[in-house]
């Protein structure tokens, strides 16, 4: 097979698959993969994803959407660390930590409105 | 320590690459890309500004749904066409050293993590499969009947009504559930290895019915055909629930196999 991965669509099943080529689709796909996924190794550039409101948000909002699942059992990302963060020890920290970040953002922002060139697709 | 200006990137690491197969392809920055091999082993890399990709920088870009988005897809594209030409284990977004000897350092001390994780995802692919609750499982809501009294016994009636839609919810739920654990166990014995993701919140998939299964599956790519089949059939034998197939994937979902600090 040449260690090639072949979209296997096979005939009448194709319409089942979303993009033959993975098309990504849905961003969710992606960064749930990318962000929690893969093999996770120590970089010199320590990013604790954690750290990251958005993303924190976003998954707070994943589990807000599955509370009543959990009632009934399906609780297998109760065990996820990076879900459940096992932040509450530093948050108090951490708050204060946000209003310094938020509080540095705002003056740099002053400075210059848009750091990332802003070729968003 | 001099002042650096750029880290080196990670994308996937594999056996044997050659320089060709990365073609034009470019990465998170825009960069070219390299290989950087140590222990027998290469390394996709590139090269990225630590003005954009450095700590401060990448904590405030990662609040930026837009440049993720962008910078997750660009990471996906890469070692997407790394894992098309070979086994190859993806590694996470944002794996920055600060320069190439650092990482042909980790290389060597993770080569057996890496050659192990190789093994374990050679000739076989991810496959992703979302289970989506077809119909609402809230009850109807209980026909007001139109010549009720408003005024004696309303109360109690609406808590009648509110108990009756909570106890239907919750069947619903306990019947998701059962449905998409019976799902999830007929597609795994097709698949050599399982992992089960969060269900995406609405909020998030933008879609319109509740997931109540997101798991990735690892299947042989002889088996891929019937991977696929298996997850047409069972979609008819459970008109309740829908199934989205994704895939094929690079093998995220199954290439950490140890997360020990090195």
């Amino acid at each position: 097979m040449a260690g090639s991965v072949q979209p296997a669509t096979g005939g009448q099943n194709s319409a089942l698959i979303a993009g033959n080529d993975h098309q990504p689709a849905n961003l969710g796909d992606i960064l749930e993969r990318v962000l929690d996924k893969g093999l996770v190794i120590a970089g010199d550039i320590q990013v604790n994803l954690l750290d990251i409101e958005l993303l924190t948000i976003k998954l707070r909002l994943v589990i807000a959407s599955l509370e009543t699942a959990k009632e009934v059992g399906i609780d297998w990302w109760e065990h996820d660390p990076w879900l459940t963060g096992n932040g509450e020890a530093g948050s108090a920290l951490e708050a204060e930590n946000r209003r310094l970040k938020a509080r540095i953002d705002e003056l740099e922002v002053g400075e210059h409105r848009e750091i990332e060139g802003g070729d968003h697709d | 320590m001099t002042d650096r200006e750029t880290g080196t990137w990670l994308y996937a690491v594999a056996g044997e690459l050659d320089q060709p197969l990365l073609g034009s392809l470019t990465g998170v920055a825009g960069e070219p890309l390299r290989i950087v091999q140590a222990a027998g082993l290469g390394a996709v890399a590139g090269s990225v500004p630590l003005d954009s990709f450095g700590e401060q920088a990448l904590r405030r870009n990662f609040e930026d749904l837009d440049w993720l988005g962008r910078i997750a897809r660009t990471h996906d594209k890469v070692v997407e066409a790394v894992v098309r030409a070979g086994p190859a284990v993806p590694l996470r977004l944002a794996t920055v050293y600060l320069d190439d000897d650092r990482v042909k350092v980790v290389i060597q001390r993770r080569r057996h993590d890496f050659e192990r994780t190789l093994r374990h995802v050679a000739g076989r692919t991810e496959w992703g499969v979302k289970a989506l609750q077809n119909r609402p499982t809230a009850a109807k809501p209980v026909a007001r009947t139109a010549g009720d009294p408003p005024s004696r016994g309303a109360g109690t009636a609406y808590l009648q009504r509110r108990r009756t839609q909570l106890v239907a919810r919750e069947r619903g739920e306990r019947f998701a559930a059962e449905q998409a654990a019976d799902i999830h166990s007929a597609l795994s014995t097709r698949a050599v290895d399982t992992r089960r993701h969060r269900p995406q919140s609405q909020e998030l998939s933008g879609g319109k019915l509740p997931m109540i299964l997101n798991a990735a599956y690892l299947v042989d790519d002889e088996a891929a055909g019937d991977f696929i089949r298996t997850v047409s059939d069972l979609e008819e034998e459970h008109e309740a629930i829908r199934l989205q197939l994704t895939g094929p994937w690079p093998p995220y979902s199954f290439s950490s196999l140890e997360e020990g600090t090195p």
